[in-house]
């Protein structure tokens, strides 16, 4: 099961939500791909989609506003929200640094990268620096064995890792500043 | 050089895209099944073929569609699980990445077999990008008239839709994976009804693998027959298989059924032998199956030359063997501790567990604790044996085989490395180092295996 352990639960004090134009057109588009009374199907797509415009996270606001598109349950789209892994039910850094634990990648040295990310952000896993940059998190295999160690953030996935270039793309985002998304085109 | 049926265009400039794809005899399959042959025809030559399913369980893919049931007017769906997270996995991304098209085309042609006017990708949603590819390829599959209505003026409809899921292993075993289609949670479906009877939406539906779907498009193009004649016995065709580990060329190769392991591990056309040091297990398909020391990798418990099939490489079943599965290869050196190994595979394990069923819920966790703990110098020779009591309470007693999959790497492991699990009890001190066996790495007693 997904670790849910931080969720959000409560809606003080956390920004209201609203899918954008742009948004909703894509969430149209999603919908159309299931039959006419099957629209629920659509629930996880649109799930990313809301989180991308959230700030990477889903907070209650943004999983009332997937309810009301998809004219289902809030509790339906709680139940879901908490059962996946990509869905943050708390916010995340701008960057989000998903490294690979299992097991393949640990033969291939995934503690030493995890060990060396640590360090040089001063964080731990499940943990986001105090800037709010980088948030490091372990994940499971993601379908990347052969170029390990790897980590992914937003879409990219950043393969056959060494602390040198561990370090130089931390210090690329840290220039760009801007917050990548899964579904980034 | 081996024969290559899905990946010999791999290289070729602009084969992501439909004119690159069509320029290399891209779509042929569709036509030669629209224009000359009945949906019976097609499953015909897959029936002939002995194509065997690629997703890891190696069940007849002919068979399986045969059973796919037709009550009038209920529609069928084809669902392609593309949910590839089984660790060491990572041949349909390589596929789907660069060939996206071979994956649309053995849909269109599989769908006219079974009589599914829709059919749906399911791809992990680690895979964004890869699901950005595929529906650009629909898109211009769509444009160009491969998809819709009346396709090539044979009457026959088809749509292809892809889905993106949300990270859960557990969503690649085909219930969990149509409960996720579906907008819930992943939790595996109680069978009977199988999905060939009541699958998406309740309606007839066949789950096939990625690289089963392409594998139609050879197979229609050159008859089930000529497919037949590569591999050995039921191990037929080609198999893609991706390999990592500690070897000097990680990647996706593909292999004609009936090879050497030994030609496999240690050719410079495939993983180039292993990394610097001595070879000391080896996975041969994704970590849901039997780890085998290096001595049973290369050869059966009989002394015969261990090949890359799916007979092969069980030789001896669990005792002795392990399993073809889905062709996730990773091999260990040396320096590798099997101990750490299982704790982090045991690690995956309750985390992907949905929660469903108790033994695995519960089983999962627990073994992860007292692994954990051995690792780490703390272990009790007694908690040697209470894993291997856990692991057996789980195996066969639950809904989905993931709970299986857990059993089985622990349960091998205890099997063919006991004696270096002692080791952890015994040099507590050790063991706490986490590259303990990097300087003096452990050597095992090597079992007599019974010929
Ligand atoms: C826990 C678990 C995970 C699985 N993951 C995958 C997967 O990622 N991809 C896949 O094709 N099959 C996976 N399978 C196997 C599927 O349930 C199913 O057998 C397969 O998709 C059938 O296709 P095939 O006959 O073409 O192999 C998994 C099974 C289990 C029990
Ligand atoms: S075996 Fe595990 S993953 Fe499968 S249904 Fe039971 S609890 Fe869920
Ligand atoms: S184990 Fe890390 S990508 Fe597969």
């Amino acid at each position: 099961m997904a670790s849910t352990i931080k969720a959000i639960t409560t809606t003080e004090g956390v920004a209201p939500f609203r899918f954008s134009e742009a948004g909703l057109a894509e969430c149209r588009r999603l919908i159309a791909r299931y039959p006419a009374e099957q629209s629920k199907s659509a629930l996880l797509p649109i799930l990313h989609v809301a989180q991308s415009e959230n700030d990477g996270w889903l907070s209650v606001h943004a999983m009332d506003a997937v309810a009301e598109v998809l004219g289902i349950q809030r509790i339906e789209v709680f139940e879901v929200a908490s059962f996946y892994s990509m869905y943050n039910l708390h916010p995340v850094g701008t960057y989000h640094l998903e490294v690979c634990r299992t097991t393949p990648c640990m033969i291939r040295g995934a503690d030493d990268l995890i060990a060396h990310l640590e360090k040089r952000l001063g964080i731990h896993v499940g943990e986001t620096t105090k800037d709010g940059m980088f948030t490091l998190k372990g994940v499971e295999c993601l379908g990347s064995c052969g170029t390990a160690p790897m980590l992914q953030c937003g879409a990219k996935y950043h393969e056959n890792l060494t602390p040198e270039k561990a370090d130089s793309l931390i210090e690329q985002l840290r220039a760009e500043n801007k917050r990548q998304n899964y579904t980034d085109q | 050089m081996a024969r290559k049926l899905l990946l010999e265009h791999d290289n070729k400039p602009g084969i992501q895209g439909l004119e690159g794809y069509r320029a290399n005899g891209g779509y042929r399959s569709v036509e030669k099944a629209l224009r000359t042959m009945s949906p019976e025809a097609v499953l015909e030559e897959v029936k002939k073929s002995g194509l065997r399913g690629r997703g890891g369980a190696g069940f007849p893919t002919g068979l399986k569609w045969s059973f796919m049931a037709k009550p009038p007017g209920v529609p069928r769906y084809l669902v392609v699980n593309a949910d590839e997270s089984e660790p060491g996995t990572f041949k349909d991304r390589y596929l789907m990445e660069r060939i996206p098209h071979i994956l649309i085309e053995g849909m269109i042609t599989s769908s006219f077999a079974l009589g599914a006017n829709v059919s749906y990708i399911y791809i992990r949603g680690e895979y964004f990008y890869i699901y950005r590819i595929l529906e650009r390829a629909i898109e211009e599959a769509r444009a160009a008239g491969w998809l819709g209505k009346n396709i090539l003026g044979s009457g026959f409809d088809h749509d292809v839709h892809v889905q993106v899921g949300a990270g859960a292993y557990i969503c690649g075993e085909e219930t969990a994976l149509l409960e996720s289609l579906e907008g819930k949670r992943g939790n595996p479906r109680i069978k009977p009804p199988f999905p060939a009877v009541k699958g998406l939406y309740g309606c007839p539906t066949v789950v096939n693998n990625v690289e089963t779907i392409a594998a139609v498009v050879p197979i229609v193009n050159d008859g089930g027959e000529e497919y037949a004649k590569i591999g050995i016995g039921k191990s037929t065709g080609t198999k893609l298989i991706s390999a990592g580990g500690n070897i000097n060329k990680p990647g996706v190769y593909e292999i004609d059924l009936g090879i050497t392991c030994e030609e496999f591990l240690n050719s410079d056309e495939w993983c180039g032998g292993v990394q610097g040091r001595a070879l000391k297990a080896v996975v041969p398909g994704g970590s849901s199956v039997p780890i085998i020391p290096a001595e049973l990798y290369f050869k059966t418990a009989a002394g015969e030359a261990r090949l890359m099939t799916y007979e092969s490489l069980s030789d001896g079943g669990f005792a002795t063997g392990s399993m073809l599965g889905s062709g996730g290869f990773y091999a260990y050196n040396d320096a590798q501790c099997i101990v750490r190994s299982t704790w982090n595979h045991t690690r995956f394990y309750a985390h992907e567990s949905c929660g469903q069923c108790s033994p695995c819920r519960e089983g999962t966790g627990w073994m992860e604790k007292v692994l954990h703990r051995i690792e780490n110098g703390e272990g009790r020779l007694e908690d040697i044996d209470l894993l291997w009591d856990i692991q057996r309470k789980i195996e066969g007693n639950t809904i989905c085989p993931l709970g299986d999959a857990a059993a089985w790497p622990v349960a091998s492991a205890i099997r063919h490395f006991r004696d270096e699990f002692e080791y952890h009890v015994y040099h507590p001190q050790k063991v706490k180092d986490p590259k303990h066996f990097e300087k003096t790495p452990f050597v095992r007693k090597p079992k007599t295996v019974a010929a």
